[in-house]
Order: C-alpha cells, then structure tokens, then sequence
C-alpha cells in the first residue's frame, strides 16, 4: 500500500536553502542530545558546513514535562562557511508543550515548528503552564505548523517488535528524526549503523529504534504537508578537501593533552574532580591509559592538583582539568607549582559563575581569576581556546610552554567549546614539531634553581637521578643555592625572575594580528575564546556594509602578544565583546592604557550575532557623531 | 658520566644534607630525624631513590634535613602529592611527614583518602597534641579543657586518636611509637618493608608549647609501667617485670588492665596481639592506664599504584598500541575532495 501510495505521488522538487538553524527541544529523557548528535553526523556526511550547541539542564532528569527539564540542541548548516550555531531558530522541533514553552519565543516568525501533538495532554499542557492548548488557541499563527501525533504513530510502527509501552514510546525521537531526515534530505544508514551498533545486545530496541526511524522518513515520503511547508535542500558546502570528523571541544582538549605529552616525550598524569563541565575530559582520557595517560579521580579538587603537582615533580606531565569552582578551590597549589617552578597544566572550562553558578550554561568570567586570582606575585601562562578544534592545538601548547618554561598554564576553554561539535579537519601528525623534555643530569655546579640563560626555566631534575638531591618547596629559595632565603633581596629579585620568566613566553608565541580585516581602521573588535565564531561572523557582515572593521581574537591572554600595543593603537576606537561583565578590557585598559570599551552578556548563552552587529554599529555611529 | 659512581654502602651522612637543623633546642623531632637517618641505610634505601614529602608546619620541615629529594608543600596536601608522585614514579620510596594539625585538621581528608587507596609509601604523623608553627593553639589530639591562646578557657573540642583514624580509613599497616624510643627504628623499618600505605603515629615532644605531655609513657622511671610494647603472637604484658597484662572482659567486650598472679589471673588469661585482627587494633588504639606501641596492625592489601600499572598493562593488552592517527579517526570521519 505504501510503496504504491508513494509510486503515484511524484517527489515534489526540494527547495534549496542556503543554510538552516534547526532546534530539536523535549524534555531531558527524551533523548534530544542523541537526536541531535546524530542529525549532526548525518549532516556532516552531506558535506555541509555545521555547528552546534548543545543546551541541557543541569537535573539529571527534571521531572517529565517540566519547562525546566527541557533539553536542547541547536545546528546551524550551511552550503556556505559556518561560525556559530545560529542565533535564531528557522526550524523548532518540540516533543513536549514545555520545550514548546521554552523556544517558541526564538522560532523566527515564520518558521517552522514541528510539535508532537500527542504530547499535548492536559496534563503536560498543565506542567508547562498552558491554560489554553496553543496549538488550538491562534497564538501559533505566526509559525508554519506541523502538528503531527508523533507518539501514536511512533507505536504503531514499533508495535510489531513487542516491546513494552516505556520503551516503545522511547523510541519517539527517532521517528522524529526520520521525519527530519527526509524533510532535510539526509541519509538514514550511518544512523541505522549507530543504533544497531549501539544495542547489539539488545537487538529487539534497535530494530524498534530503526523501524520508527524508517516510519518517520516513510511519513515524509507520503503524507501531503501543510500549504508553505515542503521539503528542502541544503547543498553541501565548500569545505577545503581532506578528511574531517565532528569533534567537541573537551574531546579535542583530551587528544591535545596526549599529542602534547607525546611531543615532549613524557607520560601524563591527568588528576581530577568530577565537575559539571569537565567530566568528559576525564572520561576522554580514562580510556587512554594504553597512550602513557594516568588518570586519578581524587577525593576533591585540591587533591586532584596536589597530584598533578607531585606527578610533575616526579617527571611525568601533572595536568587537572576542572571549572571555576575547582580552579578556586585549586589556586593554593597552583601557587604552589608557581614557586617550585615546576610544569603543570590547569584546563578551565569555564562556566556560570560565581559559586556554583549555572552549571550547564557557558560564560568566560574566569578570565581575571586566571591571570589574577592567587595569593602573592603569582604570574603563570594563560591560554584561550577559540573553537572546539582549537582545543586540540591549545591543550598542546600548554604542554609546550608548561615544560619549557617550567611554569603552571591554564589553557581556558568553557562549556560552550567543551560539548559543541564542529567539522574538523583532522590534523597532520607529522606536522606538529616535537619538543621532547631533556631532564638535568650533570651534577656539576648543580642546584635547583639553575636556570637557561635564554627562557629562566630552572633546571627540571627528578627524583631518581643520582647526587641531584635536593628540596623544593613553598618557602622562598635562593637564587643561587635553593636554600630558603628570607633575605629580602632575594625575594624581590625572586619575584623579578618570576615575573620575567612569563613575560618572556611573549617572544616564543605568535604576534598579534587581526584575523579578519586590516591592521588600522575605525574599530577594532578584540575578543578571546568561544566567542571567536560570533564575532567573525559579525564583523564579516559590517565590513560587507563597507565599514572599516577589524577583528582580532586572542588566544594567549596572558602573556599577551607583541605586537597588540601597536595594533590597538592604529584603531579609532576598540571594543572588546565578552561573555562576563567586562574582564579582557580591564586587563587591556591596565596594560596599554588604551580606551577600549566593554560590551558584555552574561546569560549564559553565546553571544547573538546580530546583538554584535546592533553593538558594531551603534560604536561606530557614536564615533561619527 | 657522573664522576662519583653511585657508592654501595651508605651510612647515615649519606642521607644527611648541608642544611642546619632549626627546630626548637629539645624538640621530639630531633630525635626522630636521627632515628630515620641512622635507619635508611639499613634499609637498603638509596639518597636518590627516596623522596620526603611534607606539608606544612613544625614537622614539615624535616624534608630539608634528608640528603634525599624532598618536597615541603602546602597545608595538609602532602599525602595527595606524594600519590601524584608514586604514580609518576612507582619506583620511588616515597616518605610523607606531617602532623598532627597538618595531617588531620586541614589534610584530614587527604589523609583518609590515601589510607583507603592504599598507596605504596610510608605516612610519618608526628603527634604533639599542639600547633607549635603558630605558637601554641589547640590541635584535633589535644586533649579536652587545654588551656591555650585560642582556647582560653579551655578546648571543647574532643581529640580525635590518630591511629584510631588510620584503622577508620581501613590503613592496612598502623603502628605507634614516640620520638626517643630507641625502639622507633624498628617502627620505621616495619612501615618501610609494608606493602600498601603504612601509617605511624609517632608521639612527639613539644617543648616549647606544650612541654612534657607525654612525659609518663617516655620517663624511663614511670615508662615501663605505661608502655604496652606489641609483639605478634605474644601474649600482651607490661610493666617493670611484665606482670601486667590485658585480658578481654567478656562482659563488656574491651580490653582491661590486670596483674598477673592477682584475683587468680595467670598468664593464660592475657590476650595475644594477632596483627590482622582489626578489632582487636581497634581496642588497642585507645587503652586506659597504658598506651599500646609497636605495630598494632598489619593486614596485606591491594596496592593501589600496583593496580594502575596493571590496568596500564591491560589497557596495552586491549588496545594495542597507542596509535594517535588511529585515536583521531576513532568513530565517524568523512573526506572532503
């Protein structure tokens, strides 16, 4: 019946769309992260262009069809170049009135909103705070919408596999995504591989999970959608050639740090505290031990970098990765590591803060605590990753500076990094210059604060290596015995090492330069982070309107690189965009005595390009006046 | 080439480095760094092989006197460093110095982790009932109603018993004893050949803040009397001519004090100390009357740095060999021409 029904209709030619923001919401156990992740997959193997964000509350499973148990999971992809997930939705896929609740008001006006109306029961329309039904009440007019009984249908099509009510109704998101699939024109096989991969010890869900994967497509096939809706084309984009894979940032992270360790030829010793949104570095690397990784989960955060420094101190790589919370909870140690001098790397992934904050909603307010945030004159390398793939480079630059200069680094990234995906192009190993370690072995006029004349990392010599006995410790050491000093010019010069030590990274990292636009001009935009795509992509539109707009984007906030003096003063004006209330420009204002000015947000959500665009805009209007 | 091959007999100045020793004059502590300088070489210990760790505090400086490498940390955080150390390097014979403020105050919690984990390396806890670094305020083992700066009139605080704490955080090696014991080095060796994380309290003299505490168990002349020396397999006796003895009262399931030949009691009726019984340890920790030292308890264990290695091993066998090309394109990877 269906295959003739599907004879006779002739496909209607797809619309081409240039690019599409899609946002699947439901609630927290309805699986909107994998339905996602795998239209991501698919997506990506249609060639286009694509980012994500994924959006999920920190209840582990809010009760069902509560507004805050909603999950999300945005991706934009385009036939062109993307740089963020979108701001606004074109397409909203609710499976509850609560995650209908939650997004309606970021649906373009006219876009097209696909609810399951099975879900719509007067008790969920009750938990999310809906006196009337809106499907039935007008208040959607503005939306093109496809209301189809996902949960009935998605029954009916698994109910000859005999699974049971809770499982067969699981399997709503796949129906869903079927649907999404076709209406999208993308390939259901990767993901029948997945699913079937994913249970193969319990054949019977994957083939229920399959059968409302396929019923949900056949629908598309055959149904008549409503007038204005049809099904679309997105061609695949230009990306440069070679081979790429979808990566998250803290994926990234964790492949950087054993590349890193592997260019310097040492071990890691990856010590941590499970923290909202670090968790998956651990995880990541848990399964790495056969790559030389040692993983310790530690009882708290302050263990968990005791660790790492000790594991340092004993010739390995000590790494801890954590967020704010833990970094404050970690600034002893890391203090630490800063007087002994030994290597040590810090990943921040930032996230809501102060305290606990928002667990699960990204913000890059740990800036000043990175450079700032510990007692005494405690200078240290910070780095910011800018993308999920630029994860990978920065966690092995931070091993690179880390071991060189015998310092601790924190290389920052945040939870919008950490759990986006990305095409990326995968790396050419052969490329990446090693750097490997040379522990001191002379005993010769041997002490341990020893320095190289040209970077004053002092000498790194481990326990086990014959008559380089020596103690290290919190106290101040002399600079010419390493005994402890309290001799006050001894810990004034100490200070001036230490501080000139860090300085000098400067010269051995790339100098500032504008990534998009020329080095002078009306405005500079100077941003650092997760916030690199947003920025790009809107100052790529002001400079299409012909203004004079460069961007820059720091990815070493500290050091920070020559150079930038010289360019922030070849602008008319700076403005310095951030996901917190105004950090970056403060420590630009102190170091250059530049007027840069601030332009914030704090909601736990990425910056809105065209909120940047509006701010580009009104700064330069100002400057005319 | 190193122009002094490593030598094969070491003694007790191999192991004593430049630095000169600034504790208090009388201070328990003294006594104590003889003791392990004059021990390590029995042990077969090498200067570079062993590693001091400490944290913060009187006892924490002890590092700085040991020809050997040494780290002096932060408050409370040795025993976590001395882990990230011994899984670096297993090799390593890693000693942690602490106290008892250090140790079970702000590091109680690290403490009590690396107890239950079981790691290779041997915990000194030098308990003096005082916080001498800052001049005398109540610490966790001084005892109720000390009068001190911060505890004028008197502390509230119940002491906690630190071996009593080691067997609590399931340590599978305890042992007591105090700084001027001549008996200290056995401790010292004990803890050294255990397998797992060894944990000694060793009852140590303040003399400046909170002198002669412990002045009945060390006095030669009251000591005998007080000092109950444990000795696996032997029956549990004390006093000048070891006519006391400890008998387990049925009635109310502890440990009491009785003389032998007194109220019918022979030698039949002590108790024998038998290391691997963890209730009896549990008695032992806290007795009236005396003070139980020596090995209280030794009980073999899963090594915790043993077992990262071998779930290293198993990885490899698992995995295979690392390949980092192979670890990028691990899932769902595509080609862009």
């Amino acid at each position: 019946m269906e295959t003739s029904a599907a004879a006779r209709v002739q496909p209607s030619p797809r619309e081409t769309l240039d690019s599409v923001v899609i946002r699947f919401a439901g609630d927290s156990g309805d699986g909107m992260q994998l339905t996602g992740s795998q239209f991501t997959t698919a997506t990506a193997d249609a060639g286009n262009d694509l980012a994500t964000f994924p959006d999920f509350p920190a209840e582990i499973r809010a009760p069902a069809g509560t507004t805050y148990g909603v999950s999300g999971y945005q991706i934009h992809f385009a036939s062109r170049n993307v740089q963020t997930p979108g701001d606004a939705p074109d397409v909203l896929v609710a499976m509850n009135p609560a995650a209908l609740k939650v997004n309606a008001e970021v649906l373009k006006p006219g876009g097209l909103l696909v609810v399951n109306s099975g879900a719509f029961s007067a008790n969920n329309l009750k938990k999310a705070g809906y006196e009337i039904n809106p499907l039935e009440d007008g208040s959607l007019d503005r939306f093109r919408v496809l209301a189809l009984d996902v949960t009935k249908m998605t029954l009916a099509a698994v109910k000859d596999v005999g699974l049971g009510s809770k499982e067969a109704n699981r399997c709503k998101n796949m129906w869903t995504l079927g649907l999404m699939y076709w209406l999208f024109g993308r390939e259901r096989e990767q993901t029948v591989g997945w699913l079937k991969n994913k249970f193969a010890k319990r054949p019977k869900i994957a083939e229920a999970n399959i059968a409302a994967l396929n019923a949900g497509h056949i629908y598309g096939e055959n149904a008549e959608l409503p007038h204005g809706i049809s099904a679309y084309e997105v061609p695949a984009a230009n990306l440069a050639p070679g081979e790429y894979r979808n990566i998250s940032g803290n994926e990234a992270t964790a492949w950087g740090l054993v590349t890193g360790a592997r260019l310097a030829g040492l071990e890691v010793m990856y010590g941590s505290y499970p923290i909202t949104p670090a968790s998956s570095l651990l995880h990541n690397l848990a399964r790495l031990k056969h790559f030389g990784v040692t993983t310790f989960q530690a009882e708290d955060e302050i263990a968990a970098v005791a660790s790492a420094v000790g594991a340092s101190f004993g010739g390995s790589i000590g790494v801890t990765g954590t967020s704010g919370p833990g970094v404050a909870l970690k600034s002893e140690a890391i203090g630490l590591a800063i007087i002994a001098e030994l290597p040590l790397v810090i990943v921040n992934v930032q996230r809501g803060g102060p305290s606990t904050g928002l667990p699960t909603k990204t913000e890059q307010s740990d800036l000043n605590q990175a450079v700032l945030g510990r007692n005494g004159d405690a200078p240290l390398a910070v780095l910011a990753a800018a993308t999920p793939g630029d994860c990978y480079y920065m966690a092995i630059e931070a091993i690179r500076i880390a071991v060189k200069y015998m310092t601790p680094v924190i290389l920052l990234t945040d939870g919008y990094l950490a759990n986006s995906a990305e095409p990326w192009p995968l790396p050419d190993l052969d490329a990446l210059r090693p750097f490997p370690v040379e522990f001191h072995k002379d005993p010769e006029g041997f002490h341990p604060f020893l320095r190289d004349g040209n970077t004053l990392a002092r000498a790194w010599a481990i326990p086990g290596t014959p008559e380089l006995q020596h103690r290290i410790g919190g106290l101040e050491k002399h600079r010419d015995t390493g005994h402890i000093s309290y001799d006050p010019r001894n810990h004034h010069l100490m200070t001036k090492i230490r501080h000139q030590k860090v300085a000098g990274i400067a010269r051995d990292i790339e100098r500032a330069k504008v990534d998009q636009g020329e080095g002078e001009g009306d405005l500079l935009v100077v941003g650092w982070g997760s916030t690199y795509g947003s920025i790009s992509a809107a100052v790529r539109v002001v400079r299409s309107q012909g203004h004079h707009v460069s961007h820059l984007h720091l990815r070493n906030i500290w050091p920070l690189p020559e150079g930038l003096n010289g360019l922030l003063r070849s602008f008319n004006s700076v403005l310095v965009p951030e996901l917190n209330y105004g950090q970056l420009v403060k420590l630009l204002r102190a170091e250059y005595l530049v007027d840069a000015e601030s332009l914030t947000r704090v909601t736990g959500q990425p910056f809105r390009i065209g909120g940047l665009i509006e701010a580009i805009e009104e700064r330069l209007q100002r400057s005319a006046t | 080439m190193s122009p002094n091959p490593p030598k094969k007999e070491y003694t007790r100045k191999d192991f004593t480095s430049d630095q000169e020793v600034r504790w208090c004059p009388g201070c328990g502590d003294y006594a104590i760094l003889a003791a392990m300088q004059r021990t390590l070489p029995s042990l077969g210990s090498t200067p570079e092989n062993t590693v001091f760790i400490s944290g913060i505090g009187c006892s924490s400086r002890f590092p700085y006197y040991m020809n050997t490498y040494g780290f002096h940390t932060i408050h409370g955080r040795a025993p976590a460093i001395a882990t990230g150390l011994k899984l670096a390097n297993p090799e390593l014979d890693v000693w942690v110095v602490t106290g008892d403020g250090d140790g079970l105050s702000i590091g109680g919690n690290h403490l009590l982790h690396v107890l239950r984990r079981n790691i290779d390396l041997q915990i000194m806890l030098f308990n003096n009932q005082i916080y001498g670094l800052t001049k005398g305020q109540y610490s966790p083992t001084s005892q109720v109603g000390k009068v001190t700066p911060s505890s004028p009139l008197g502390s509230i605080d119940q002491p906690i018993v630190p071996a009593r704490f080691a067997l609590g955080a399931c340590a599978t090696f305890v042992a007591r004893s105090f700084d001027t014991s001549k008996k200290l080095p056995d401790a010292l060796r004990a803890a050294r050949e255990h397998k797992g994380a060894s944990f000694i309290e060793i009852l140590q003299n303040c003399p400046v803040f909170n002198d002669g505490i412990f002045d009945l168990i060390t006095d030669r002349k009251t000591g005998p009397s007080c000092q109950l020396w444990l000795e696996n397999g032997q029956p549990m006796k004390f006093g000048a001519n070891g006519e006391k003895g400890l008998r387990l009262s049925p009635q109310t399931l502890s440990l009491e004090v009785v003389t032998i030949g007194e109220d019918g009691i022979t030698e039949e009726d002590i108790v024998v100390h038998d290391e691997t019984n963890a209730s009896l340890a549990w008695m032992l920790t806290d007795l009236p009357e005396v003070v139980a030292l020596g090995v209280i308890y030794r009980q073999p264990g899963p090594v915790y740095d043993q077992s990262v290695q071998a779930q290293r091993e198993l990885a490899e066998v698992r995995f295979g060999e690392p390949d980092l090309h192979a670890l990028l394109r691990q899932g769902h990877t595509w080609t862009v021409s």
